[in-house]
């Protein structure tokens, strides 16, 4: 054998090593009902899931839980993920500023006991980068 | 008053640029076709140039026009109103232009037309071929700013739109199509920093370069010059590797001294997209640089040039066509533009591959078997290595793309990114550093000397000692600092050492003979100390912030959870680590001024940019200005100010980490401010502070009343009524004739100092009025309810709020600055290959031919490449 096809086999080995290590170390977007059947499988490897924040009546978000004074790395709240259930998420570090505002919430981690415990949170604000109205047109001119 | 001329001329200059680079590609491709490499058809030259000095005219066009926009203020174009506002320095102004999609193409249209430009000055053999591969891509860039629809289907987006055509929905332009907004919407507050002013542009260079050697190849492989296009094409490489790798170093830089992820590399898709080129284009420099040697690897060569140009497409369709989505913090706005981008990307891959594809069995291949014993087999497996990194970032990073394409076709797929994105690419990029330290510290070494056995066992015993005892060493002393260190870490540690002794031990031999040939080893030593750099900073870097007040709001999982922000009263020391650290107070930037004003001397008026100096502003001797003075401010970024002092060393020092509130961003911007000492970096950022949209909550008015003299406990400080006096502070106020306002002096002794509060008592036609002074750091309010002239008898409301507080993260990183001086050798051992390679090309233009002239065709394969 040559030295350039050991070289080759070595070279798609290692390509092949790294399309298996993406491919079981990418994650999954998933709704909150799987998230608890994995954990309960035992299956402890951390999920994408999507959702939104509860509103009342008044557009206030409701059951968060956010006391700095007591202890400021503990952040929870409820997420309703795409098909309506609703599930306690815990995320031990500050409540993210602009938290409020957001519409669409993703948070990546996993189902612990009857909770989820977030490690990040991804906020989709509703124009984060494309303005759409313009301050106070009405009031000039 | 709405001016549509500018808008006009701007866009008619890019309609020119587009036209007049249709024109330059078509007319240098008939001046070239079918002759030999530089025998052209002086016609179709001499109009091809003509058309690329009209194209390069009214790019410069394109540019003044969009920044008389922004200059200007001219909001009613859209482009002014969404990336700055009036009060937006000069400096930042340029930064407007790389804020939006347009002017970003703009810029990197613009790095074309300089690039095209010198190639026509100092490569007039190739000017023919090169120059139509350049015209084709400016054709498909000035495409993307067209901003024309023919047959309902829009060609690219043009900055010059007007507001009003952007907004067509908006009712004030129905009742008024002339509006115009005052002040526009701004600038990205996170851009606001002087490496976002040469960051891109740097960036861009890099990516304009990576045109070069591909237009080189591609001429090479039309005109059937297969090998001379090597030697122009490589000083082009190596610049296109400097400042690409300066660039992202210089993206790094910014991240960490901006945003708050607390650290340098985030592995974002928009990072991955610039970093996986570059390894491909290091690895092409390699292929390159062997070929002019050794005259091996010149397929490999071809494929590394061309693949790097296409993966730069790539990036910019993964970046700027919104198929990332949710995957990244900072990818562009989605403009509708994804079809056009993927023609772009479609036509290059078809037109390259296919070239190469035609061409690629009279591409000369050595002959020689590479031995273990040849320096060429080692640099060759070294550019190999750096492909596989490659690899590996560009396959994860596309994953949205996999999802995209599944969801076309009409497979739904739910795939994401890893969830530990840091952890998925540290576990190859760690043992590609690891290879590529060993390897360019051994191929380095044999590169300059004959290889046996004998003299190969001599020249690695030196370097490879010092290794292991320098790596002794350093495990001993991790060790003695109560750290652990893997495997993984140990052989980077290892090997990346081995990098920089073998590297240094091959300048000191090279001064003797010509320093000039030591640009290779002075890079290399300067990438593995970037690794050394990332190893202790990122592997070792230490968040200090631990949260120890031991009050744990939840015991549910207390085991192994990191608990990494601490609050901070203000006012009150905290240990934290081996510092004791307090939060002392908000303070403003005000220009002019060497240090950071504190909010609580700064009366702040209507006007948000100004505000009224309650008492002297002076540092050192001199004074800025006097008590009532009208101070101009910077008002988006509060700095808080927090006070470190080493328990140990009692040093102390002081950091200002900022913050914005920033609507439209969404809440509260944080920046970190960083202590830079010679072996680590503290650094520090805001997680959180009270809710500042929302009004505080004030306790009920307690009402006292109070004689001249008399002393109080105001919210548990002391306080001395001392005596009523005419008011100073009246600006505000709008007082005129016949008014009447007085007010008190208190003095309230706090943890630290004393403040003098001055509640305001206003008459004003027979109308009460009270203005309440408040001291941010006691959480105190004062006002002046009345006066009882008779018997000399004041009433004031005392009023308490829960104190100030911040939230804090702090890390420790440690020599962190390996990794910046790294990337500066780094970039000198580049500068000073291209300045040796240049003289090469100079000195011998025509006579360098190359060993293998008519490829003979060979239908075995490579031996290697």
């Amino acid at each position: 054998m040559k030295k350039s096809h050991i070289l080759a086999i070595a070279v798609i080995a290692v390509a092949i090593g790294i399309i298996m290590s993406t491919v079981g170390d990418a994650s999954v977007y998933v709704s909150f009902r799987e998230a608890r059947e994995r954990a309960a499988e035992g299956n402890l490897t951390k999920v994408h899931v999507v959702g939104r924040l509860p509103r009342d009546g008044q557009k206030n978000i409701m059951g968060l839980e956010y006391n700095p004074t007591l202890d400021p790395n503990y952040f929870a709240f409820t997420l309703v993920d795409t098909n309506r259930i609703a599930q306690r998420v815990i995320f031990f570090n500050p409540k993210p500023q602009d938290f409020d505002k957001s519409e669409q919430v993703v948070i990546t981690g996993a189902m612990r006991n009857d909770v989820f415990v977030a490690d990040k949170i991804l906020l989709k604000c509703p124009s984060k980068y494309v303005e759409k109205d313009i301050k106070g047109a009405t009031a000039s001119r | 008053m709405l001016n549509t001329f500018i808008g006009d001329a701007g866009h008619l200059s890019v309609i020119l640029a587009f036209v007049a680079a249709t024109v330059a590609a078509y007319s240098y491709f008939m001046a070239s076709k079918g002759r030999a490499l530089g025998d052209t058809d002086a016609g179709w030259l001499r109009l091809a140039r003509g058309a690329f000095f009209v194209h390069s005219a009214a790019v410069v066009a394109i540019i003044l026009c969009l920044f008389n926009i922004i200059y200007e203020h001219r909001y009613e174009y859209y482009y002014a109103w969404s990336h700055s506002s009036n009060h937006l320095p000069v400096h930042y102004m340029i930064s407007c232009f790389w804020e939006g999609q347009e002017g970003s193409f703009l810029l990197w249209i613009f790095w074309h037309v300089v690039i095209g430009l010198a190639i026509m000055r100092f490569n007039r053999k190739w000017e023919a071929p090169v120059m139509a591969v350049f015209s084709f891509v400016q054709l498909f860039l000035t495409s993307m700013i067209l901003g024309v629809v023919i047959f309902n289907v829009k060609i690219g987006s043009s900055p010059f739109i007007l507001l009003r055509d952007f907004l067509t929905d908006l009712p004030v332009f129905k009742l008024n199509p002339n509006f115009v907004p005052k002040d526009g919407t701004g600038l990205n507050a996170l851009l606001q920093n002087y490496w976002m002013v040469i960051h891109p542009p740097t960036l861009f260079l890099g990516f304009a370069l990576t045109l070069v050697p591909f237009a080189f190849a591609i001429a090479g492989l039309w005109k059937r010059e297969l090998t001379t296009w090597v030697k122009p094409a490589l000083p082009w490489s190596l610049f296109g590797g400097l400042i690409l790798g300066v660039g992202i170093v210089m993206g790094a830089y910014w991240a960490y001294e901006t945003l708050n992820f607390g650290g340098y590399w985030n592995w974002d898709p928009v990072e991955n997209a610039v970093y996986s080129p570059w390894l491909v284009l290091v690895a092409s420099v390699h292929g390159l640089v062997l070929w002019q040697r050794s005259r091996t690897a010149l397929r490999t060569s071809f494929v590394l040039v061309i693949a790097t140009f296409l993966l730069i497409l790539y990036a910019t369709f993964l970046t700027r066509s919104g198929v990332l989505g949710n995957a990244s913090v900072h990818s562009f706005t989605d403009l509708g533009l994804s079809g056009q981008l993927l023609i772009y990307l479609g036509a290059f891959v078809v037109l390259a591959i296919g070239l190469l594809v035609s061409r690629w069995k009279d591409i000369p291949v050595s002959e020689k078997e590479l031995t273990t014993y040849s320096p060429e087999l080692w640099v060759f497996i070294g550019a190999t290595v750096l492909c596989l990194g490659a690899f590996q970032v560009l396959f994860t990073t596309s994953i949205p793309v996999y999802n995209a394409f599944l969801g076309f076709i009409g497979i739904k797929s739910n795939l994401a990114l890893p969830a530990d994105q840091i952890a998925h690419y540290t576990k190859i990029q760690l043992w590609m550093g690891v290879f590529v330290a060993f390897l360019s510290g051994l191929a380095q070494i044999m590169w300059w000397q004959r290889n046996d056995k004998e003299t190969l066992t001599n020249s690695l015993t030196v370097p490879g000692i010092l290794t292991l005892l320098g790596a002794a060493l350093v495990i001993l002393l991790v060790r003695y600092n109560k750290l652990t260190m893997s495997p993984a870490y140990i052989a980077l540690l290892t090997t990346a050492l081995f990098g920089v002794l073998a590297n240094l031990g091959m300048i000191f031999t090279l001064l003797k003979r010509r320093v000039a040939l030591s640009g290779g080893a002075v890079a290399h030593v300067g990438i593995a100390l970037m690794l050394l750099g990332i190893l202790a900073s990122a592997g070792y870097s230490n968040i200090i912030s631990k949260n120890v007040s031991g009050m744990v709001y939840s015991k549910e999982f207390t085991e192994e959870l990191n608990r990494d922000n601490v609050l901070l009263w203000r006012n009150e020391m905290a240990p934290m680590d081996g510092y004791d650290i307090s939060y002392t107070g908000q303070y403003f930037d005000v220009p002019g001024v060497p240090e950071y004003v504190n909010k609580e001397v700064l009366f702040r008026t209507d006007d948000e940019y100004k505000a009224l100096a309650r008492s002297d502003i002076k540092f050192g001797d001199k004074l800025y200005y006097k008590a009532g003075d009208t101070v101009e401010i910077l008002p988006e970024n509060t700095y808080y100010r927090v006070e470190y002092k080493d328990r140990k060393s009692g040093e102390a020092f002081t950091l200002y980490p900022r913050a914005q509130v920033n609507e439209e961003m969404g809440g509260l911007l944080a920046s970190p401010d960083i202590k830079k000492f010679l072996g680590h970096d503290i650094y520090s950022h805001i997680s959180s502070v009270p809710d500042p949209s929302k009004e505080k909550d004030w306790s009920e008015v307690k009402e006292h009343v109070l004689s001249v003299g008399d002393t109080i406990y105001l919210n548990d400080y002391f306080a001395v009524f001392r005596n009523v006096e005419p008011a100073h502070e009246t600006a505000g106020l709008g007082l005129t004739k016949g008014d009447i306002a007085i007010q008190a002096d208190f003095v309230v002794s706090g943890e630290k100092k004393q403040y003098h509060v001055h509640p305001v008592f206003v008459v004003r036609n027979r109308l009460i009025g009270r203005v309440p002074d408040e001291v941010e750091d006691l959480g105190l309010r004062l006002s002046f309810v009345n006066v009882d002239p008779t018997n000399k008898k004041f009433t004031f409301g005392v009023s308490t709020t829960q104190k100030d507080y911040i939230i804090l993260k702090a890390t420790e990183k440690p020599f962190i600055n390996l990794l910046w001086s790294g990337t500066l050798l780094m970039a000198l051992g580049f500068g000073m290959a291209i300045a040796k390679h240049r003289r090469e090309a100079r000195r011998a233009p025509q006579a360098a031919t190359p060993v293998v002239k008519k490829p003979r065709v060979s239908r075995q394969p490579a031996p290697i490449a």
